[in-house]
């Protein structure tokens, strides 16, 4: 019988079984950032350890990073310390820092892939939820918390249990002016935020395979908000296109050989799974969220639900939702007011996001109330849309362009909500409070339906934009 | 570091499924090189919001040392400063209908156990110390159980997991630690260390 990519890689990297009976799992990449890892280096001097593996781990700057004035010392003395920690520990323990002011400064997410250091068949670990996006090359990557960021610098492994994998298959065709993020938070609204614990999540099907690798890592991002903890889609041509020349690739000679291991790693035909699930990529609209989690959104077309409208053991979570977002219940979503509207993370941040906003916004102004802001994923990604004149377009549409960074994604640099603010958001958390005012609201949708909100100043189906275009 | 074999104290009951890391420590609390004070921030956003009537600010909890959740407790961010504020907090046990994994695994690597009890179970033990807030309560991973007062609930943790804690295997670095020509042979086994 076959096997799934999950089981080949899991196989391939384990060490023993535990004494607990959980796999001792060697971590083929590394990736650190600023918040997670100061205490898990202290926890190393503590007890006298070193990094075994320095040249498997990578670090880079993204959470607390400014996206404005980024001059030495920053004006937060806490953000300070927190980049002054990371860079003396990476060069106490030996480890690459792709630091502020560096060309490969970026969302740690975004410049894994983009350098070419992610890539198909490894194990991947970072002490941020969001890791399962490289999973988009194949890769089981998965997040994890400090202590298990002080486990895999001391010993390049973790102790995990194995994940069962349930097949994702979005079959058909995308439908104009419906994107990879849209089906992200169609597969959340379906399976639930907590339907994926225990599963890793292969996504499959006729409209993944048709989708590009930075389409593919906005799906895969979005994985662990459905309880998956890690999301992946096997190799194929355009994975091997996209790695092709990046800086950490293989080489040219070894690169036949890479491609023919890659293609060995990916899930067989026959490949078992521990569940099934399909999906009409017909039938998935715009999605915008209208709760405090992303599995609670709506079609663009759609309204917000009323409490009678949900099952009993949902009333209360939707009622709670309700009242922080401040809807009655049984509105439209469309029409709805934003103060905000922010394209960047780790889930939108790349060159085809800014692009596609870009389409949205040639031409067109943000309404005067909006404050707009657009944060490249990375230094490359920024360099790569001012080649194309993009970071003009937002200008001239009203919209602050900024440095890389996470921004406001987690609103732990000075870019924040305030008050009851409502934004249209690219990243992929509306929890409660998490775009840094206590009382702040988020609105999940994709880049070019928050360009769009952007110009209305409200919720609007960018179809509706585009349209018009093709007509004038 | 040692076993952990029982927890007993009383109880703090926190209503809710999905509360996310997000909630229960604020990001803008990350910001810090040590973990140290984040016990005063738990739920701060929470805390504000219902002026003085969140569990965590009601006197008659603040001794707790066991919480009692509802489903997907700890859900979101990989924040290890979630179960560190909760363990700051004096919080020792969680009883709750379930957990995101790495929640799980983070409040594990700090030695505080999350046991799963049923529905029902996690809503009477609720309404139990809700309506007697000092009922002495215990979780005992030995006989996997959860006592309010009288009454004994089920409760459930994965085998391993439970090992791990009763056999002071909880923090699991040294395990890893040590076989590292093993982890060598597999690195040197794989393609893309090895240069293909
Ligand atoms: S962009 Fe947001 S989700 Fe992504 S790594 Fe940064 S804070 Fe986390």
């Amino acid at each position: 019988m076959g096997r799934t990519l999950f089981s080949k890689v899991w196989d391939s990297h384990a060490v023993r079984r535990l004494p607990t009976g959980q796999t001792q799992l060697f971590v083929g990449l590394h990736l650190v950032h600023e918040v997670t890892s100061p205490q898990a280096f202290d926890m190393l001097r503590l007890r006298g350890l070193g990094v075994p593996f320095p040249e498997r781990t990578v670090a880079t700057v993204d959470h607390i990073v400014p996206t404005d004035a980024q001059e030495r010392p920053f004006a937060d003395p806490m953000a300070e310390e927190m980049l002054s920690a990371l860079e003396r520990n990476c060069r106490d323990f030996g480890i690459p820092l792709h630091g502020l002011g560096s060309e490969a400064q970026g969302i740690v997410h975004v410049i894994g892939p983009e350098l070419g250091l992610t890539q198909p068949g490894m194990t991947i670990a970072c002490g941020d939820s969001h890791t399962s996006t490289h999973g988009a090359f194949g890769a089981v990557a998965l997040g994890i918390g400090t202590s298990q960021v002080r486990d895999v610098l001391a010993s390049q492994c973790l102790a995990l249990e194995p994940l069962k994998v349930r097949r994702v298959a979005v079959e058909g065709r995308l439908r104009p002016g419906v994107t990879a993020k849209d089906v992200a938070l169609e597969v959340l609204r379906r399976l639930g935020v907590k339907g994926g614990a225990g599963y890793a999540y292969e996504y499959g099907g006729s409209a993944v395979r048709a989708l590009s690798m930075d389409e593919r890592m906005t799906l895969c991002n979005m994985a662990i908000e459905g309880g998956a903890r890690v999301g992946y889609v096997n190799p194929d041509e355009t994975t091997f296109a996209y790695l092709s020349g990046r800086r950490f690739a293989p080489s040219v000679a070894a690169w036949d050989r890479a491609v023919a291991w890659w293609r060995s790693i990916a899930s067989d035909p026959d490949a078992p799974y521990d569940d099934d699930v399909v999906l009409a990529a017909a039938e998935v609209e715009p999605n915008v969220t209208w709760g405090i989690n992303p599995g609670q959104s709506t079609a663009v077309g759609g309204r917000v639900p009323r409490p009678v409208d949900v099952p009993a053991e949902e009333r209360a979570g939707v009622e709670e939702a309700l009242a922080y977002m401040g809807f009655s219940g049984g509105e439209p979503i469309a029409g709805t007011r934003i103060d905000v509207a922010f394209i960047g993370s780790c889930t939108n941040g790349r060159l085809s996001d800014l692009r596609a906003a870009a389409d949205v916004l040639r031409g067109r102004r943000v309404a005067p109330h909006v404050r707009a802001l657009a944060v490249p994923g990375s230094v490359a990604v920024k360099a790569a849309a001012e080649r194309e004149g993009l970071d003009e377009v937002f200008r001239a549409a009203g919209f602050e362009w900024r440095h890389a960074g996470c921004s406001m994604c987690l609103a732990m640099n000075p870019d924040r909500l305030e008050g009851r603010q409502v934004c249209a958001s690219t990243s992929n958390r509306n929890f409660k409070g998490r775009q840094g005012s206590p009382t702040g609201r988020t609105l999940l949708m994709s880049p070019a339906m928050v360009a769009a909100a952007a110009v209305e100043g409200a919720v609007v189906d960018v179809r509706t934009l585009l349209s018009t275009e093709g007509q004038v | 570091m040692s076993s952990i074999v029982r927890v007993a104290g009383t109880a703090l009951p926190l209503r809710g499924d999905d509360i996310d890391t997000d909630r229960i420590i604020p990001a803008r609390f990350l910001k810090a090189v040590t973990f140290e004070g984040l016990g005063a921030h738990a739920f701060e956003d929470d805390r504000r919001a219902l002026r003085g009537t969140h569990p965590f600010e009601r006197p008659e909890h603040a001794a707790a040392s066991i919480l009692l959740v509802n489903r997907n407790f700890g859900c979101g961010s990989s924040r290890e400063h979630a179960p560190q504020a909760l363990v700051r907090r004096g919080i020792r046990a969680i009883v709750g209908e379930g957990y995101s994994e790495i929640f799980f695994g983070n409040a594990v690597a700090l030695g505080l156990p999350c046991v799963t009890v049923a529905h029902g179970d996690a809503l009477a033990l609720q309404e139990i110390v809700e309506s007697a807030p000092g009922t002495p309560c215990s979780v005992d991973l030995e006989t996997l159980s959860v006592s309010a007062g009288e009454r004994t609930f089920a409760c459930s943790l994965p085998e391993a997991t439970r090992q791990a804690f009763l056999s002071d295997g909880w923090d699991g670095l040294n395990a890893l630690l040590q076989r590292p020509e093993e982890v060598r042979a597999v690195a040197e086994r794989l393609p893309y260390v090895t240069g293909f």
